[in-house]
């Protein structure tokens, strides 16, 4: 049996642990809140990025289409782009994440593909690396980024851009948290690499404009080349909002959890002491009572 | 003129002007190109310069942008800038900097005639900007 004064301790180390997760959750919700306008503020552009292409798209023959689109013709070698946060303590946000890279990099090995991960975020970095030491071809650090901006997407994008025109990977994949609430987020595995372009819908005005004879300046290959390396960074740049967004949203929900656990952690800690110190009052009255009777 | 139309200068990070117009310059990758309302549709790719807009209610915004690609409709223009910073607001500094930077773009042997024209143009751009603080 613990002494009173252990139990004191740990009541007050349990009540020290749930100041910290009560900050912790207060933190994430004020940042969740900036990330999430962050995300809704760059949906426009890449809302108006969609339409235009789907447009372009649907004018230009199949053949001479360029290899962003139309791929290199083989889908040997494949680059996975895992984003993840920069730090734990967010419930499960990372673990699904790779989990999800994880079982797609299996599968692709035992169909004897090549497989290459580049690692965004480095707790991703760090539960890949026992696996594939040899597959992470290089990490992307954004600790030192306090408000992402499209300068960062644009670093990892056209990074990827350049590797492609090298020729070092046939199909690219990105994996992020797609924020769909502040509880629920989905881990989300996007190809960046052929580009998969939204299709047109058949939908009263976007079918009307599309069907205004558009002119191009400076022509249409150049325009479509030109916006879908604009849509990869675009793209780049929404991987990185929603899961900014998602990380937050986990957090708080596991930092809300962790200061419940917590409060009721101390509840069950106080009734057992207060027990025990009622018992031990007890047990010094009896033996005061029993040694006066034997007088 | 002829009318109003709606116009949008929309970045990755976020939409910096949603207005009526009845005027604006946009800086296309052939040459600069004024858009009224009613003008044919046209898809356009930008390189970096000042957009100037006239809005309906008689002002007038001054944007520097870095490129970017356009699409105008007869009745909307919506302009998809990498990247845009009011003139207004640009300090010489930053202006300074900017053309630091596509200067040494230019000072590099190794760039294509393509990106030493957008740096060229961008210069005279910036100079223009800086000459004339609106």
């Amino acid at each position: 049996m613990a002494s009173l004064k252990d139990m004191r301790v740990r009541i007050a180390s349990v009540k020290a642990t749930r100041k910290i997760t009560k900050a912790m959750q207060m933190v994430a919700a004020a940042k969740l809140r900036r990330a999430q306008d962050a995300a809704q503020a760059a949906r426009p552009y890449a809302d108006r990025m969609d339409k235009v292409l789907a447009n372009l798209n649907k004018n230009t023959n199949k053949d001479g289409a360029p290899p962003l689109l139309a791929g290199t013709g083989k889908d040997q070698v494949h680059l996975l782009v895992v984003m993840t946060a920069e730090r734990g303590l967010c419930g499960g946000f990372n673990g699904n994440i790779v989990k999800l890279a994880r079982a797609d990099a299996q599968r692709l090995t035992r169909e004897g593909k090549t497989v290459k991960i580049l690692a965004v975020g480095k707790k991703g970095a760090d539960s890949l690396r026992r696996e594939y030491a040899k597959q992470i071809i290089d990490r992307v650090d954004l600790k030192s980024v306090k408000n992402l901006s499209f300068v960062n997407a644009e670093g990892i994008g056209n990074r990827l851009l350049t590797m492609f025109d090298a020729g070092e990977f046939d199909v690219a994949t990105m994996y992020f948290s797609e924020f769909k609430s502040v509880i629920a987020q989905k881990p989300t595995a996007m190809q960046l690499i052929p580009a998969k372009l939204p299709e047109l819908k058949a939908t009263g005005t976007i079918a009307a404009k599309s069907e205004a004879v558009n002119e191009y300046e400076p022509s249409e290959e150049v325009i479509l080349g030109f916006l879908l390396k604009r849509n990869i960074l675009t793209q780049v740049f929404r991987g990185l909002l929603e899961n900014a967004a998602s990380e937050q949203g986990s957090r708080m929900t596991a930092m809300d959890n962790a200061t419940r656990n917590a409060g009721d952690m101390i509840n069950k800690l106080t009734i057992k002491y207060n027990r025990q110190r009622q018992a031990n009052i007890t047990k010094e009255l009896i033996e005061i009572i029993s040694g006066a009777e034997a007088l | 003129m002829a009318g109003n139309f709606k116009f949008e200068l929309v970045s990755p990070e976020r939409i910096l002007v949603s207005a009526e117009t009845s005027e604006v310059i946009v800086p296309g990758a052939d040459g600069d190109f004024t858009v009224f309302a009613g003008h044919a549709p046209v898809i356009s790719i930008l390189r970096p310069g000042v957009l100037v807009a006239k809005l309906a209610d008689g002002s007038q915004t001054r944007t520097y942008i870095h490129g970017g690609f356009c699409e105008v409709s007869a009745d909307s223009l919506t302009v998809l800038a990498e990247k845009a910073e009011d003139a207004a607001t640009m300090s010489a500094a930053t202006i300074a900097a900017h053309v630091a930077s596509a200067e040494a773009v230019l000072a590099d042997d190794d760039v294509d005639d393509e990106r030493r024209y957008t740096a060229h143009t961008a210069i005279t751009h910036l100079n223009t900007l800086n000459g004339m603080p609106n």
